[in-house]
């Protein structure tokens, strides 16, 4: 048999990437972006006329292996029904036997795009909507573990995505009451222990909490994702990865910096306990005033109630100038 | 462990098994490797053919791959290693080339190897092109397993669409109305057709991948490496 050119090699190597959409719906109008295991492609659904993302694995799976997961993945996703999170329309194994899911197609920027011209206001706003939909997820026991802002959407009309649940683990235990761990169980996982691999490192470097680096994925909960939030947060205020840059970067205010600080703290159980417990925080810097994670001297806290109170304060110190002036004047 | 694994018999105490999965291996590697060696030592294509002949000769008898571990690393990038300790070892001892003598245990078609080398692309290193000769060699290898199930199975005509189609350089490429008119077929035809054999191609060089890896884990490591292109 004559030997393949290097171009057909090429073309035959691209082409094998494709999926075999035969018998289903879909119609593949291009390749979106690559995984780990497998690829993201723009299609048509030709039933309903519209464009939607199709999940892929590479190869044919085991039962019990990556299409497992993937199927997981599909499911927690289902089962997390929230406007800052992708939604699932179907899932199935396609003729060539590799599994695949179909979800809503986002177009829009990655949260690095979408802050290169924001200011800090804007900045924290957005990581309150980042957090919501973590918060919800983890209120149905889900913990994600592999936030990170490639993995933020900002979509065309503002809609923050949390996107790529693909390492989600679900029933994330010591922080959450049996009763609700056992019902999301059996709602999103029908045999969780064999999905769930134990000792495996699987995360992003940088945005990952030390726990989860260390392998141990068994005893990860939700406090591993609010690690994540802050090293986000960091990353949103100071452009690089993870805390070192805040502490070397003078124009992050103190109590960022501290809230950055907790929620990336070695020890689980110095970070904030919940995303909403974070976003609390978050607010409370908003409004001027004091926050959780910072204990703040006399000075700056006289500077933060006068920023926070600045128009009474004026109207009250006038009032009062004018009221000592009206009794030295009145004395003459 | 039921998968059938070149590699695994290679290592096996079973001669006969032995020298039939090293046969199989030098099918695979010996155009990445002859290529390999010309291009990083600049050596000619005799001194090269002899090298090639010497190392799958010792690959026979159990001088490298006893010592490979899939665990710690591919297969293709420890057979490229070997090359490389080998090619050095042969330089210091002077004795470089001779111990082919000449007799060669594998048939190597060094023609059709000399012409494929002189037109890649001078930009390219050894490494780059061990790897595409490697993938090369993966995919001819798919190829006749997809002919021979054709045949198997009565459709050579999805494998002559696919040959037709899909393995011609992109300016001679028929369009799916003329492919259907030459084989009195309907478009839809002939496209059902090319998805059959396009699937059954990608299912032919991933069984071929298998059997040339050692374990599962190795296995998904290079369809990684072999699926994960930039698709354009």
């Amino acid at each position: 048999m004559t030997q393949l050119s290097d171009s057909v090699v090429a073309r035959l190597r691209t082409e094998m990437q494709v999926p075999d959409l035969e018998g289903t719906r879909y119609r593949i109008v291009r390749h979106l972006a690559r995984g780990g295991m497998g690829s993201i492609w723009l299609a048509e659904d030709t039933v309903l006329k519209r464009r939607v993302a199709l999940k892929v694995l590479d190869l044919v799976a085991p039962a019990d292996d990556f299409g497992a997961r993937l199927l997981q993945e599909a499911r927690i996703l289902a089962g997390l029904e929230h406007r800052g999170i992708v939604p699932v329309h179907d899932a199935g194994t396609l003729a060539d036997g590799r599994a695949f899911y179909c979800m809503k197609y986002v177009e829009g920027q990655t949260l690095a795009q979408h802050i290169a011209a924001k200011n800090i206001q804007e900045k924290l706003r957005l990581l309150e909507r980042i957090a919501e939909p973590v918060d919800f997820a983890h209120a149905h026991g889900v913990i994600h573990r592999d936030l990170k802002p490639e993995n933020i959407m900002i979509g065309a009309f503002g809609e923050v995505l949390v996107m790529d649940w693909g390492l989600a683990k679900v029933g994330a235990p010591g922080l959450r009451s049996a009763e609700n761990e056992i019902s999301t169980l059996v709602l999103l996982t029908p045999n969780p222990s064999r999905v769930t691999g134990q000792g495996t490192v699987l995360g992003t470097p940088g945005y990952m909490s030390p726990e989860q680096a260390r392998g141990v994925t068994t005893q990860l909960d939700r406090r591993a994702d609010i690690f994540s939030l802050g090293a986000i947060l960091a990353f949103m205020l100071t452009g690089s990865v993870r805390g070192e840059a805040l502490a070397v970067k003078g124009n992050v205010p103190r109590p960022l910096r501290a809230i950055c600080e907790k929620a990336m703290a070695a020890d689980p159980n110095a970070r904030y306990q919940s995303a909403g417990e974070m976003t609390d925080d978050i607010e409370c810097y908003l409004n001027g005033a004091p926050v959780l994670a910072y204990s703040e001297g006399l000075l700056e806290r006289a500077r933060r109630i006068y920023a926070r109170h600045r128009t009474a304060i004026v109207l009250v110190a006038a009032y009062l100038l004018m009221r000592v002036l009206f009794i030295l004047l009145s004395r003459r | 462990m039921t998968r059938h694994s070149v590699v695994l018999a290679a290592q096996s105490d079973n001669p006969a098994a032995r020298s039939r999965a090293i046969e199989a291996i030098a099918v695979a590697y010996w155009r990445p490797v002859y290529k390999y060696v010309r291009m990083k030592w600049n050596i000619d294509r005799e001194d090269a053919a002899d090298f090639t002949q010497d190392f799958f000769t010792r690959l026979l008898e159990r001088e490298f791959l006893d010592s490979y571990d899939s665990h710690k690393g591919r297969l293709r990038t420890f057979l490229r290693s070997c090359c490389d300790r080998l090619f050095m070892n042969q330089t210091r001892d002077s004795k470089r080339l001779k111990r082919g003598g000449g007799s060669a245990h594998f048939s190597l078609d060094l023609e059709e190897a000399e012409r494929e080398l002189a037109i890649a692309p001078s930009s390219e290193s050894p490494e780059e092109r061990f790897e595409k000769e490697w993938i090369r060699n993966l995919f001819t290898q798919g190829l006749q397993r997809l002919r021979a199930s054709c045949e198997c199975g009565g459709k050579m005509i999805h494998f002559e669409l696919f040959q037709r189609y899909d393995l011609e350089d992109a300016d001679s490429k028929p369009s799916y109305t003329q492919m259907a008119r030459e084989h009195g077929l309907s478009v839809t035809d002939v496209t059902n057709y090319l998805a059959f054999a396009r699937r059954e191609f990608r299912r032919c060089v991933l069984d071929q991948l298998r059997e040339m890896t050692a374990t599962d884990e190795e296995f998904r490591c290079e369809a990684q490496a072999l699926l994960g292109v930039e698709v354009g």
